[in-house]
């Protein structure tokens, strides 16, 4: 039972921290445009009103409306609780574990996409189509990433894969860039979608929470933003050789990295412009290829 | 090819006795008119003026080529006439409109429902166009609009992401513009012509005044004619910008949708400077121009032109430098130069199918018949040569205005007023930043206003948007939409 104390301070850190992402990225964008921009923290007062707020709900949706939103939060929460932290390891960690981490992050989608449908709505159904379509393609990404992970480090679990021993070369590079563009996918970040856009007809994520309003939105946002910070902590753990440095100069570079993702997502977003959607998979496809070859380099650079 | 015309002939910002206006059954009027349309002119109007119970219809056609407009009109019927749509599908919207005013119907007409009659609190828009199947969807987006923009209704029949049919419909801001004018001009006249569509403020300003003036056989002093031509080009800088920004912010991309945001603003404020509006209401006034220019502040206009200008060119240079937003414009949201003179479209939407229209080249009137500006036009109809139209003319009303501020018209800037003579039709083009602005009058024996119309360029072009759906995702339609940026109380009146 010593573990518990451990676990209620990791998800203190992950639900205190993860709302910081986005703000980060919004200054930057401001910034880069020469506008002073939101405050950082303007997740956390955005979350704390929606809190406060009561629940507008369709008369044709049925629970499921409530449900999907605090079901896809639990899941993601429980999914970033299986995430190793550098040097402090996983608080649970089993061989496997990577799989149900996968299959939260499935369950999250599942759930979101449900809420949606449950309106009724034309924009809901299509931003759900949208986003469970490039759901196919960034997960086989995901999953080829994942393997070129077990490949390199011979272990089904996150703590040993994801503190790999001395660079992993150019198979860590190819992994990078494929798990960078899963990540603005799965985040829906340009190119993929914009977080900013008021265009129902040009949304995908953003059209499926279009009827959520108070503690359900809050809990999506919020998930959201957990589900960023998950994906900046399995890009750094996985390309930065982790395992060998200390444990204080371990987290500095796991926060730095993190710290560098989130800035190159703004920067992203202040120079890229949005791809037309019959250009996605052709990007995700691209994410894929990328991890695929990662997943070569280390089968057969292994081998000798 | 107008030599030859049985219509009756007038240039633009002229005015003709009624009586002299060639009269013909309604359908020998409708056979007339399609056979000129169908000879290369153009429909600017087409409507009704009641007379006792009975109706005539009035058409006003516009021949580019020989910059003249001509007129002809109808005796008094009641009940239904064979329509002109079934000949020329540029009067489709008009027979429509005239159905619902006057409740002559155009028989054979393929689509009759209303433009804009009432239904309560809500127009009467009647049933919409369906594509049945199982794999058809159907989404509706509008009236209300995420984001401050007027009220619309648009109906999309989609096969998964791909639009086989858009149907839009208007009205929700009908407000009974022309009914308020019969028996006008009243005190608030002006006011209400400045407010037909506020981002054409100067364009409708000008069309009406230049209206009172012909019809009372004078023009404005040379002055005025000046102002009034440099605030038209300024209206057009700043809503030409302001949407390259939005295009740029609907795929977001944000450099030029920041600085482009910005700069109109900067283009309003040199508005704001001649006359005291960002809108350049209060300007124009029947007669001449109510502020002056003087050469300081036409010196300081200069000044901040040229900075704004130079970074618009530096903000658009952005948008065009980069793929990424290249390819997102390139091949959508196409119209073919065939339906867009099918359909008469105008302006830089008609200029981007490659289709030479410009009122200010075709049918010059005021300071315009002493300074042409260059005719913007590119071939493609997309949303790519629709931005590029903009960005042309950006460029070509900015050299013009600095052209111009330099040489200034001296002498009044205000004419005596003169009473409207009786029984008179006039016709006005004005060039607005988004096509051709038309405003015909037709005075009574005390020399009032007995019909006024008014056709705001939207009202040519939203077939156009419907058209250049056909086929495209439908996650396009934001950039199909802001490339034209249609008026939306323009059309509602």
């Amino acid at each position: 039972m010593i573990w518990i104390p451990e676990l209620v301070l990791r998800l203190a850190l992950w639900l205190l921290l993860a709302p910081l992402l986005p703000g980060i990225i919004n200054k930057v964008k401001a910034r880069v445009a020469g506008r002073r921009g939101p405050p950082v923290l303007q997740l956390y007062y955005d979350l704390a009103k929606l809190w406060r707020k009561g629940v507008v709900m369709s008369n044709l949706a049925s629970p499921g409306f409530i449900i999907g939103p605090a079901v896809a939060w639990v899941a993601l929460t429980g999914a970033a609780l299986l995430l190793p932290l550098g040097p402090a390891g996983g608080v649970v960690s089993f061989r496997g574990d990577v799989l149900l981490l996968i299959y939260l992050l499935a369950l999250a989608r599942f759930c979101t996409a449900w809420a949606a449908m449950e309106t009724g709505s034309a924009f809901e159904g299509m931003g759900s189509a949208r986003e469970v379509s490039y759901a196919v393609l960034a997960e086989a990404a995901l999953i080829a990433a994942v393997l070129s992970l077990i490949v390199h480090s011979g272990s089904v679990s996150l703590a040993t894969m994801l503190s790999p021993t001395a660079g992993a070369g150019a198979g860590a590079a190819l992994l990078a860039a494929g798990l960078f563009v899963v990540l603005l996918a799965e985040n829906c970040r340009v190119p993929f979608d914009d977080p900013n856009t008021h265009l129902e007809l040009t949304m995908i994520h953003e059209a499926m929470i279009l009827d959520h309003s108070g503690p359900p939105l809050a809990a999506i946002l919020h998930g959201a933003s957990i589900k960023l910070l998950l994906f900046s902590l399995l890009l750094v753990q996985a390309v930065l050789p982790i395992g060998e440095m200390s444990p204080l100069a371990a987290t500095g570079a796991l926060a730095a990295g993190v710290l560098t993702v989130t800035i190159g997502v703004g920067l992203i977003e202040s120079f890229l412009a949005r791809l037309a959607f019959r250009r996605v998979p052709l990007l995700l496809t691209t994410a894929f290829l990328l991890c695929l070859f990662s997943l070569l380099v280390a089968w057969k650079g292994g081998a000798n | 090819m107008s030599a030859s015309t049985p219509f009756a002939l007038l240039a633009n910002a002229t005015s003709l006795a009624w009586a002299e206006i060639p009269v013909w059954p309604a359908a020998e009027l409708v056979r007339a008119t399609a056979a000129e349309l169908n000879r290369g002119a153009r429909l600017c109007a087409w409507f009704g003026v009641p007379e006792g119970s009975r109706t005539c219809l009035v058409a006003v056609l516009a021949f580019d080529v020989d910059n003249t407009l001509a007129v002809g009109r109808s005796q008094p019927f009641t009940g239904s006439y064979p329509a002109l749509t079934t000949l020329n599908p540029q009067a489709h919207l008009f027979e429509r409109e005239v159905w619902e005013q006057h409740g002559l119907v155009p028989e054979g007409h393929l689509w009759l429902k209303p433009v804009r009659r009432m239904n309560g609190n809500a127009p009467a828009n009647g049933e919409f166009f369906r594509v049945a199947g199982p794999e058809v969807h159907e989404v509706a987006v509008g009236p209300i609009h995420a984001g401050v923009i007027e009220p619309g209704h648009f109906r999309f029949q989609c096969a998964g992401e791909e639009v086989l049919h858009l149907e839009i419909t208007l009205g929700y801001q009908h407000r009974g513009v022309e009914e308020a004018l019969a028996g006008g001009p009243h005190r608030a006249t002006m006011s209400q012509m400045e407010t037909v569509a506020g981002d054409t403020t100067i364009a409708h300003a000008t069309a009406h005044a230049t209206i009172m003036e012909s019809l009372a056989g004078t023009e404005a002093p040379l002055r005025a004619q000046w102002l009034r031509a440099i605030a038209l080009e300024l209206e057009r800088l700043a809503n030409h910008t302001g949407d390259m920004g939005a295009l740029a912010g609907d795929v977001a991309f944000l450099p030029t949708s920041s600085a482009c945001g910005k700069i109109r603003g900067d283009f309003l404020n040199l508005s704001a400077l001649i006359c005291g509006n960002r809108f350049g209401r209060g300007l124009v006034c029947p007669g001449g121009c109510r502020h002056d220019l003087e050469p300081e502040r036409a010196a300081l206009l200069t000044e901040r032109l040229r900075t704004a200008l130079a970074e618009t060119e530096q903000a658009v240079a952005w948008f065009w430098d980069a793929a990424s937003v290249r390819s997102r414009f390139e091949n959508v949201g196409t119209v073919f130069p065939a339906q867009a003179s099918e359909i008469g479209m105008v302006g830089p939407a008609a200029r981007a199918c490659g289709l030479v229209r410009d009122v200010r080249y075709d049918h010059p009137a005021g300071w315009h018949r002493f300074a042409q500006v260059p005719v913007a036009v590119w071939p493609g109809g997309d949303v790519f040569a629709r931005a590029r139209v903009r960005s042309l003319e950006i460029q070509r009303s900015g050299q013009y205005l600095i052209e111009q501020l330099a040489a200034p018209a001296g002498g009044e800037l205000r004419g005596e007023p003169a009473p409207s003579a009786p029984d008179t039709l006039t016709a006005v083009l004005v060039e607005g930043w988004r096509g051709e602005v038309c405003h015909v009058a037709l005075t009574d024996a005390a020399g009032r206003f007995r019909r006024y119309k008014i056709i705001d360029p939207s009202f040519h072009n939203w077939t156009g948007l419907a058209l250049a759906l056909r086929g495209m995702a439908i996650s396009d339609f934001p950039i199909c939409n802001k490339s034209f940026n249609l008026s939306y109380c323009g059309v509602d009146l």
